[in-house]
């Protein structure tokens, strides 16, 4: 009891401080926080716009098929931990909302990055399943000492993504191979490579399921299915925005990006600052698929990689809802969580299928290559 | 000589001798007990539909449009020409309402790119995320089941030949590549769509409207991939699966660079990569390939890590025109 009213009271007291200090830095920056405001405001009513048109075709495509969008919608609420009907907020289904947003974070990092550099890296797919893969065999099938085993089984991962993202970056490098092609191409390889890893060298002993991670190889878990990977993620996220904006290396990077003629003029080497992108994306869906492959329930993966799959091809739209902005991504992730996790409650309370959730995703990506949307709304309105 | 028509006669050169080189070793298995003519037959059902998609995107992209958005449209318009097909009660019907879907994809892809100025990569990537959601969620919302198996009297018919049975959209498909290139090296409308790619501010000043000729080879790119995709159910699977395109309408994008955007070179483009797949489900199906089942795995790797190998060996100089994938702004 007593050990409760404290913690309540040191929580007051923190919101306290947090309240006061962020009220104090407000009156000294005032300037800088307005036009701060000012400068991310047109991208997040754009992003905002993206997903409400993703949103109104999803209600169209529903009503087409005779479902009530309104229960539909309703429903997915659910998967934010937000019950409409019963006037609640669970935090446990937000929970699985974050285990989604986790690797959605991380693959759309290597997204992000490669637009920043002017490529186009839809990659991602493929390293989180190379990545899942690594993990696995390290996790489930070499005995390390307890502190470092976690340590070795998420390096081990991030590498062998890198590695993997190292294949299209020096096709591009070499040849001028457009990274689409060969990043599709690569994705289906890895799919066949890992599915033939997973049947003929990592079979644990439950059937069509990757041997399980040694006790000593698991990420300690928060809640449901959320791991502590996901402050790994945070921590990632904030990294490449240190380094893109803070950096040199960063800013050549985003110079070629912007500008490849005038970073070729100021001698940059443009072929480096693909080769780092094609390398940070890498490291990050490494990651991804670590801890995809490395979590509760099974602590390892169905051989048919259903545990892997998509998670590359929507962190391209979480990137973009993000702005490609290495911060901006986490609350885009953690929507796209939630997006993802709503699609089991509108399978069981009104049964549409939860695909239905990809083609939203799909709409608001459409929406989002769309420069001026709101610029050609504006114009025809007046 | 012009440079480009060197680098064209240079690829002429090797697709002539890839072919070639297919008939040789085809002749050759004869000799481990594969049958050519299977082979070969199979290898044309493989190249129908990679063939539509990459004759089409050869004509967008030759506009300066790139919409890589291929294979959602393949996705929506299986399903979608399956439905009108069993619904109309008839396969041909399917193939018509299967291209329509295509096009009407397309026109909307074109009104993003040439009139909202959209980045077309990004939205030809929402087109494919989009397209491989709807393409379960229309399976489950319509058949209530993950895969649906086409009834035999709505499937487009077989006609005989000296290969055995093949359908004829086949044929056609070999037309359309035909009329496309001699529409685009011989007619008006060729120079036009060739100059919208390579020079648009020269075809605004010509009095003639580069959106409408975008917008034109847009639609028309769609609707011949909406016909691959509703092929795949309609004229040879005979089903509709999540998988059913399975990448396909990203070796059409591979086959289209290897092709140098020539509609003929990627038929023939199309053509071996058609043979490539064909040839490694033909060894996986041999009976001395179930002693060592891993195997499966890589041969299932063939049909991507070819594209892949091709492209890079082939890329060469980029015969791309110069205004490809941007917005045409007058000033």
């Amino acid at each position: 009891m007593i050990e409760q009213i404290f913690s309540q009271i040191a929580f007051a007291l923190a919101v306290f401080v947090f309240g006061l200090s962020l009220l104090v830095f407000v009156k000294n920056y005032q300037k800088e926080v307005v036009s701060y405001l000012r400068g991310i405001r047109r991208p997040l009513v754009e992003s905002a716009f993206a997903i409400f048109l993703g949103l109104i075709v999803g209600a169209l495509i529903l009503k087409v098929f005779d479902y009530s969008a309104k229960e539909g919608y309703i429903s997915m609420l659910k998967g934010f931990g937000i019950f409409i009907r019963q006037r609640t907020f669970e935090p446990k289904e937000f929970v699985y909302a974050l285990a989604f947003a986790t690797p959605y974070m991380l693959t759309a990092l290597t997204f992000a990055v490669g637009m920043r550099a002017g490529l186009f890296n839809i990659g991602a797919e493929g390293q989180v399943y190379i990545g899942g893969a690594a993990a696995a065999w390290i996790a489930g099938h070499v005995a390390l000492p307890a502190g470092i085993h976690v340590f070795a089984v998420t390096i081990i991962a991030m590498l062998a993504g890198a590695l993997w993202a190292l294949l299209p970056a020096l096709l591009k490098i070499w040849r001028g191979v457009h990274e689409v092609i060969s990043a599709i191409m690569l994705n289906w390889i890895a799919f066949h490579l890992v599915m033939y890893l997973a049947i003929y060298h990592l079979p644990g002993k439950w059937a069509h399921i990757t041997a399980e991670a040694l006790p000593t190889a698991r990420y300690p878990v928060i809640s449901g299915n959320l791991t502590a990977v996901i402050f790994i993620a945070l921590l990632v996220c904030i990294l490449v925005y240190v380094f893109l904006w803070r950096m040199y290396p960063g800013y050549e990077l985003r110079l070629v990006g912007d500008n490849p003629d005038a970073a070729r003029y100021a001698g940059i080497s443009i072929s480096r600052a693909i080769l780092l992108s094609f390398i940070i994306g890498g490291l990050a869906a490494g990651l991804a698929g670590a801890s995809l492959a490395i979590r509760p329930e099974k602590w390892g993966f169905h051989d048919t990689l259903t545990d892997l799959m998509t998670y590359g091809f929507v962190g391209i739209g979480v990137a973009l809802v993000g702005r490609n902005h290495p911060i901006g991504i986490i609350p885009s992730a953690i929507f796209f969580g939630g997006l993802a996790n709503s699609g089991r409650f509108m399978e069981f309370d009104v049964g549409i299928s939860s695909e239905l959730v990809t083609g939203i995703q799909g709409v608001i990506i459409m929406a989002m290559a769309l420069p001026g949307l709101l610029a050609l709304l504006r114009r025809k309105a007046e | 000589m012009p440079k480009a028509r060197i680098y064209l006669q240079r690829r002429v050169l090797v697709f002539t001798v890839c072919l070639v080189a297919i008939v040789v070793f085809l002749y050759l298995l004869g000799w481990v007990g594969i049958k050519a003519k299977d082979v070969l037959r199979s290898s044309l059902f493989v190249m129908t539909p990679l063939a539509l998609a990459a004759v089409g995107e050869c004509i967008n992209e030759k506009a300066g449009v790139v919409n890589i958005g291929l294979e959602g449209i393949f996705c929506l318009s299986c399903v979608i020409g399956v439905y009108g097909g069993v619904h109309l009660g008839s396969g041909v019907a399917g193939l018509l309402v299967g291209s329509l879907m295509g096009a009407s994809i397309g026109f909307i892809f074109g009104i993003a790119s040439v009139y909202g100025r959209a980045n077309q990569v990004v939205f030809g990537m929402g087109i494919n995320i989009f397209g491989d959601g709807m393409l379960l969620f229309l399976l489950i919302t319509i058949w209530h089941a993950t895969s649906y198996n086409i009834r035999p009297e709505f499937m487009i018919p077989y006609t005989s030949t000296p290969l055995g049975l093949l359908s004829p959209i086949i044929f056609v498909t070999i037309a359309i590549a035909i009329l496309l290139h001699v529409i685009l090296h011989r007619t008006f409308l060729g120079i036009k769509i060739k100059a919208a790619g390579e020079k648009p501010e020269a075809v605004d000043v010509a009095g003639q409207s580069v959106g409408r000729i975008r917008m034109l080879t847009c639609t028309l790119g769609g609707a011949l991939t909406g016909l691959g995709g509703a092929f795949f159910s309609l004229g040879w699977l005979g089903t509709v699966v999540k998988e059913i395109a399975g990448g396909r309408g990203y070796i059409a994008l591979a086959c289209v660079v290897f092709a140098g955007l020539e509609p003929l070179l990627a038929l023939a483009g199309a053509f071996i990569f058609g043979f490539a797949e064909s040839l490694a489900f033909t060894v996986m199906s041999m009976p001395a390939a179930h002693t060592y089942p891993f195997f499966e795995y890589f041969l299932k790797m063939v049909p991507y890590i070819i594209p892949l190998v091709v492209v890079v060996i082939f890329i060469g100089r980029r015969p791309f025109p110069k205004a490809s994938g941007k917005p045409y702004i007058r000033e």
